[in-house]
């Protein structure tokens, strides 16, 4: 284990920068944070987490994946992509370095989203683990341990100093880079914190959150609840929720008419929307409610029936502080058979 | 704090529900904190006492609500509408959205509305408790002892602080006084950009709604975005778009929108209550409505039922159009 001191960490930030493009959370002067590209001056911010998630940096909003230019009768296909240039994400958080995991079982799977795996591939992942937890964070309901995240290296911030482990080969060569600015140390302090960190994590109140009643091979069980009607009842249908969650992953292809051709892109795409999957022969989901129980039953029933029973939610809170509504997974879950709502 | 507690709303609630005077209520439901209300639409009386709530983070304006509840809904439904969302009914009736017969509307008088992000602004994350007293709210945390207190009026969500109005403009019956028209300071914003050169307010603007994902949470939280279908949700209008082809081209969307609204907004600040990335956006409606003010004398949309709005009535006194153009030039 690595120690650098807080005083060395503007130093280290500096040196990765030197090599690579460096992202990590930054204050945005409105007591919310996002990711940015690090340059002198840009302080690493001490808040729980970005207001956006972290998936982003593979699956962004929008992307363009390849261009048509017409001459006459002649069609020329360009193939746009790029190779990507090596990059760090440094200070993710445990729900959204889980996150990668839960997009790479889409987007890795055959057939191989090329795009997503070039970044993938081009991405080194600090992680940070939390010391203070909110009321709205609850990734121990899914085994993620908030105390020692996954990612090509974990991190962990003290008062005094950060303390950094390699779990990659990845990890390891960009530890090298900063070597100098670090020292060996034993795991005294960093034990420390996350005892610290755990007692918190027991007082959370969704930490008893039930998952036993979901998982695959239950769609017929929660499709037709009477339920999904009334929790839905006031759903706007906009797709705040889709698009704060670190793991949402549907996506809508468009070809954009540039006047001699076509550039085709893709976006993020919500199933909080109408028009969402719409088909030659028209929309299979027609009302909110069908909607609303598609997001829900992809997380805690579709996704973990094709994935060895993971599910698609990392309990990170995005949508519990966003929603317009506050309707969220917490409640769907409470509602159709976790624990009593007390 | 808010003067009526809950006990007197739903006391009223339960009185017209259980004497079918109405079908169901649309109200607020406790959630899983103290303040992550949510509007539910109760049709049981055993279901209202267990989780009706009434505090302070019961913003949401149910106006909007009352176009799909009344065509769903058999019988009257009760609705709670708090002053300014008095406003957006007005206004909904004005266009002819619902049927007024099939609402039954309970005036509650409203202390202004609490936003959370301010809450924890000062008593900081890990929020477990937050008890309602007198003077101030006693937040509890998960990092701190003993409750930090957090006076009411630094909770104040922004639209609560430059509050229009507390005159109750539509109801069948009151829990409180009619209320008055107050002073606001609701414009300085306004002027504030309007002293700005081109240069800076398109920096301004550029800053903030760069920010935007294109949730449409704006849009489908405003109650005069009712349009049976959007024009952006449209496959067939060529201008659907869920994304943005550039860093700022929202700003395409939102100033579509906001001119979409003009003249029928009433200023109730939903948009920017809603916005997961809090951008200021009704900045960009009350813009329209102060100049609307001022090019056409004070108009208040959804004061009345039926009013003609100064954009779409026709006066010899109307300015002409290169009057306006002059006044961009300046």
């Amino acid at each position: 284990m690595l120690k650098c001191s807080l005083q060395n960490v503007n130093a280290a930030f500096a040196r990765i920068a030197e090599s690579m493009k460096l992202y990590l959370p930054v204050d945005r002067g409105d007591g919310k944070t996002r990711f940015d590209v690090w340059s002198e001056g840009k302080e690493w911010s001490t808040a729980l987490n970005t207001e956006r998630s972290a998936k982003d940096f593979f699956f962004p909003q929008t992307e363009n994946l390849m261009e048509f230019k017409t001459e006459g009768k002649k069609i020329e296909v360009i193939d746009i992509r790029e190779e990507n240039e090596v990059f760090v994400i440094f200070g993710v958080r445990a729900c959204d370095v889980r996150s990668f995991d839960i997009l790479d079982r889409v987007f890795l799977s055959d057939p191989v989203d090329s795009f997503y795996k070039n970044r993938r591939d081009h991405g080194i992942i600090v992680s940070v683990a939390c010391g203070k937890p909110a009321e709205t964070c609850f990734c121990s309901v899914f085994g993620i341990d908030a105390t020692s995240p996954a990612g090509d290296v974990t991190a962990w911030r003290t008062d005094d100093a950060v303390y950094f482990t390699a779990n990659t080969e990845k990890g390891s060569a960009l530890l090298a880079l900063i070597g100098d600015l670090c020292e060996e140390c034993g795991t005294e302090a960093v034990d420390a914190q996350r005892a610290k960190t755990q007692k918190i994590l027991e007082k959370l109140p969704l930490k008893d959150l039930d998952t036993k009643n979901f998982g695959g091979g239950k769609t017929k069980e929660f499709f037709n609840n009477p339920l999904w009607e009334s929790l839905s009842s006031t759903c706007l249908g906009c797709g705040t929720c889709t698009f704060v969650c670190p793991t949402c992953q549907c996506y809508d292809i468009k070809d954009f008419n540039t006047g001699n051709g076509v550039i085709r892109f893709r976006c993020w795409d919500s199933c909080m929307y109408s028009e969402f999957t719409k088909m030659a022969h028209g929309n299979n989901r027609l009302t909110q409610t069908e909607r609303f129980r598609q997001r829900f039953m992809h997380k805690l029933v579709y996704y973990p029936e094709n994935n060895e029973g993971i599910f698609g939610c990392v309990g990170c809170g995005r949508c519990l502080s966003k929603c317009p509504i506050s309707m969220n997974i917490v409640k769907v879950m409470k509602a159709m058979g976790g624990n009593e709502n007390d | 704090m808010q003067k009526i507690n809950r006990e007197v709303l739903l006391e009223k609630a339960v009185a017209l529900l259980e004497s079918n005077t109405v079908s169901c209520v649309l109200g607020w439901r406790a959630g899983e904190f103290d303040y992550d209300v949510t509007p539910f639409v109760f049709t049981d009386a055993a279901d209202l006492k267990a989780n009706f709530v009434w505090n302070d983070f019961c913003g949401a304006n149910f106006s909007k609500y009352l176009v799909a509840k009344t065509r769903k809904h058999e019988g009257k439904i009760l609705v709670f509408l708090k002053p300014c969302d008095t406003y957006s009914f007005n206004q909904l009736l004005t266009e002819h959205r619902f049927d007024r017969e099939r609402v039954y509307v309970v005036g509650v008088p409203c202390e202004g509305m609490a936003d959370i992000n301010r809450v924890k602004s000062i008593a900081g994350d890990g929020i477990s408790k937050i008890e309602f007293e007198a003077d101030a709210m006693a937040v509890s945390t998960l990092y701190e002892d003993a409750p930090i207190r957090v006076s009411y009026a630094d909770a104040l969500s922004e639209r609560c602080k430059n509050c229009k109005s507390k005159k109750h403009v539509a109801y069948d019956e009151l829990l409180g006084d009619a209320g008055d028209v107050i002073d606001s300071n609701r414009f300085d914003e306004v002027e504030a950009l309007e002293k700005m050169t081109p240069d800076e307010r398109f920096a301004f603007w550029q800053k903030e709604l760069s920010r935007c994902i294109r949730c449409n949470a704006c849009r489908d939280a405003c109650p005069a975005c009712t349009c049976e279908k959007c024009v952006f949700d449209n496959p067939a209008s060529s201008l659907e778009n869920k994304a943005p082809a550039n860093s700022f081209e929202e700003k395409m969307f939102h100033i579509i929108r906001a001119f979409h609204v003009a003249g029928r907004c009433t200023d109730c600040g939903e948009c920017s209550r809603v916005c997961p990335q809090n951008i200021p956006l009704h900045l960009l409606n009350r813009k329209f409505i102060k100049d609307i003010n001022e090019f056409y004398g004070e108009y208040q949309a959804g004061a009345e039922v039926g009013s003609r709005a100064p954009l779409i009535d026709y006066t010899l006194g109307d300015l002409e159009p290169g009057e306006v153009f002059d006044r961009g030039d300046r």
